[in-house]
């Protein structure tokens, strides 16, 4: 058990632990935004103007809400996917307690 | 063979499919009840999601609203979407780490909360029935139109096969029928989108289609799609499909309340516990929306085709030459004609045309007659109707173990009868979704008027409740017990109160003038969400922390690694 372990080592985990958390939120904001401006901005705000604007035979508005945001979606949740992947890689040494047998 | 026999014939095979699958995957354990031994690999856990997600509403009713309301139907596209992306980047991964079984036990765990799980479980079991008897009455619906049984005996058969396999195979079972019943759905959504765009346009791809210029007997016309649709529009007196009606704020309220009420909703949610890791729940979250996104980017392209072949194929036709699809669904009463002007032809024209219009069209039709409308063969027609039966049937047993999780594990295990044994805890669960799929069955046949109008409520709902409940208790370690439950219960009494004050007390109110900052009641689940938000930020300010151990809590679901094990929850390996 990690309790045992000295409390210089129980330091450097929860620092570790810290920064790992503030890294994800730090790769979750961006692209939360993204998320926001596809489509509560192409698609709503901004959708008017962006009509003006021709884009493979549709008015790039009317694009961005009825098929563009969700394809912008789609690649969000893969990029999310692989940014996860490499910074759980990363911090394998924590958060070991749970490690099962 | 004809429409009937082909229908009969592909909804005999595929219910029996389903059947086959559902006795292959019964269910052991309460752990394989509930999550389905937290063993689904992400790839099949997605497809299942997809299934779960997509009802007769995305299936049968989205493409035709969008196809009367053109742009302002974009909401649903987005909303019920974009959701997915706030369940993988800010719930899904958590939850999994959490590592139990609902939400309830989330809400009831972090903020060490019996009223918590309380109000979190009577919130589940609102929104999961008002969205079940939805289900059950779209599958009466195809059986009566396709199958020639009444809406009744139509609506007994599906409660039949619904519960044979959730109240059997729990979590396990409804997790591979749902694979099941989405190929099933979308070989039945797409087989007819790729015909007719290849007739319209000439390419194979719908969303492509979508974009491309239209065909007339093989010769190019000069015009895409949409600018033909507008046209076409603009002459008939509606208006244009690519701009919208609604006010800007209105669709940017109703959007976020499809989106968070999606990411809020709790047999969504559920999918997610029964992958094995934490990763998986993200992977699986991006599997479920690439499965999704297949129907809803069709779905738009379908909603125009659809919209064009209405208007050339009706306006100005004589009455005696119409087809003969008109005359079937007018006897089913989904469409009405009425020779205003006695001169024999008909007039289908918007309220900016100088002439009256002579038709009424059921929207939900669009996509069941579809076919139809655009000549393709008979079987195509059958597969639409086992298409829509399995969009129906995949929902309401999702819905139906919601239900029955929420009674035999949060109401009695967690708090009515907490020394229940494994054994009477999985006769609880079975005996819930029994009742339960009888329930549903009952409002199926007899629909409270307010069936439509509820499902505004089920999303409002689970916009206001859970989803800053559990943002919150993932996100913050500082939101105690007072702050969530407070906030749930304002959320909750203002989006309540704000619904049934336009729908049910003075529904003559219902327009933009009288609506808060002109947002309307399907929109009025993100102020909901927001004022909970706020009460939950602001009460714990103002509180003492939570304890010790709940901050302890909150750090280990945010750590990297497996999910945390719990005294009671047996994490043995079912294979």
């Amino acid at each position: 058990m990690k309790q045992n372990q000295s409390a210089q080592a129980m330091n450097i985990g929860r620092g570790r632990q810290k920064s790992y958390w503030r890294r994800n939120i730090e790769r979750l904001l961006p692209l939360l935004a993204v998320w926001f401006l596809t489509s509560f901005g192409a698609g709503i705000l901004f959708v008017d103007k962006l009509d003006e604007i021709e884009f493979l035979g549709f008015p790039l508005g009317f694009f961005f809400a009825q098929q563009g945001s969700i394809y912008v979606f789609l690649i969000l949740i893969v990029v999310y996917i692989r940014t996860m992947n490499t910074l759980d890689d990363e911090y394998q040494d924590v958060g070991p307690e749970e490690n099962p047998s | 063979m004809s429409v009937q026999g082909w229908t009969n014939l592909l909804v005999i095979l595929t219910f029996s499919l389903y059947i086959i699958v559902a006795i292959r995957a019964r269910a052991g354990s309460t752990k394989e009840f509930y999550v389905a031994g937290g063993g689904i690999p992400p790839y099949l856990n997605g497809m299942a999601t997809g299934a779960d997600w997509m009802s007769a509403a995305s299936f049968i009713s989205m493409a035709g609203i969008i196809s009367f309301v053109g742009r302002d139907g974009s909401v649903y596209l987005m909303g019920w979407t974009g959701g997915y992306v706030l369940l993988a980047l800010l719930l899904a991964p958590y939850l999994r780490k959490f590592g139990k079984f609902t939400v309830p036990d989330f809400v009831g765990d972090r903020y060490y909360s019996q009223t918590a799980r309380m109000v979190a479980v009577v919130c589940a079991l609102f929104v999961s029935f008002t969205y079940v008897a939805g289900q059950m009455r779209g599958v009466g619906i195809v059986f009566s139109r396709f199958l020639g049984v009444g809406i009744e005996s139509g609506v007994i058969i599906g409660m039949a096969i619904v519960f044979f396999y959730a109240v059997l195979g729990g979590m396990k079972g409804i997790t591979y029928t749902q694979v099941a019943q989405y190929c099933v759905m979308m070989c039945a959504y797409l087989v007819p989108a790729i015909f007719i765009s290849l007739m319209m346009t000439g390419r194979a791809v719908p969303q492509l289609g979508f974009g491309s210029e239209v065909l007339e007997q093989g010769v190019g016309t000069g015009q895409s799609v949409l600018q033909r649709l507008d046209g076409l529009s603009a002459e008939l007196g509606f208006d244009a499909y690519t701009s919208g009606k609604k006010s800007t704020i209105d669709v940017f309220f109703i959007c976020a309340a499809l989106m968070v009420g999606t990411a809020g909703l709790p047999h969504v949610i559920v999918r997610f516990f029964t992958v094995p890791t934490v990763k998986g729940a993200r992977v699986s979250a991006g599997w479920a929306l690439f499965f999704i996104a297949i129907l809803y980017t069709t779905a738009p392209a379908v909603a125009a085709f659809a919209r064009l072949n209405l208007l050339s194929t009706l306006q100005g036709r004589s009455y005696s030459a119409l087809p003969d699809w008109f005359q079937r669904w007018a006897d089913a009463g989904l469409i009405e004609y009425q020779d205003k002007n006695h001169d024999g032809i008909v007039q289908y024209v918007g309220s900016n045309s100088p002439f009256a219009n002579e038709v009424t069209i059921d929207r939900d039709i669009m996509v069941l007659a579809n076919p139809e409308i655009a000549r393709l063969p008979d079987w195509v027609t059958g597969l639409v109707a086992a298409g829509g039966l399995a969009a129906a049937l995949s929902t309401a047993a999702g819905l139906l173990l919601v239900i029955s999780t929420s009674v035999s594990h949060d109401l009695l295990k967690k708090g009515l009868r907490p020394e229940i044994s494994e054994k009477g805890e999985l006769l609880a669960a079975r005996i819930a979704a029994g009742v339960a799929v009888v329930i549903a069955g009952y409002f199926g046949i007899h629909p409270p008027g307010f069936v439509a109008q509820v499902v505004a409520l089920a999303f409002g709902l689970a916009a206001a409740s859970f989803f800053p409940a559990i943002i919150l208790g993932i996100f913050s370690k500082r939101v105690n017990q007072l702050g969530a439950v407070s906030g749930m219960l304002s959320g909750l009494l203002f989006t309540l109160s704000y619904i049934a004050f336009f729908k049910f007390i003075s529904p003559e109110l219902n327009n933009a003038e009288h609506w808060l900052l002109g947002i309307s009641p399907e929109g009025i689940g993100s102020l909901g969400m927001v004022l909970n938000f706020s009460v939950a930020l602001g009460v714990s300010a103002l509180t003492p922390p939570p304890p010790e151990e709940i901050q302890e809590l909150v750090q280990k679901i945010r750590e990297p690694g497996p999910p945390l094990r719990h005294a009671g929850v047996a994490e043995v390996d079912s294979h």
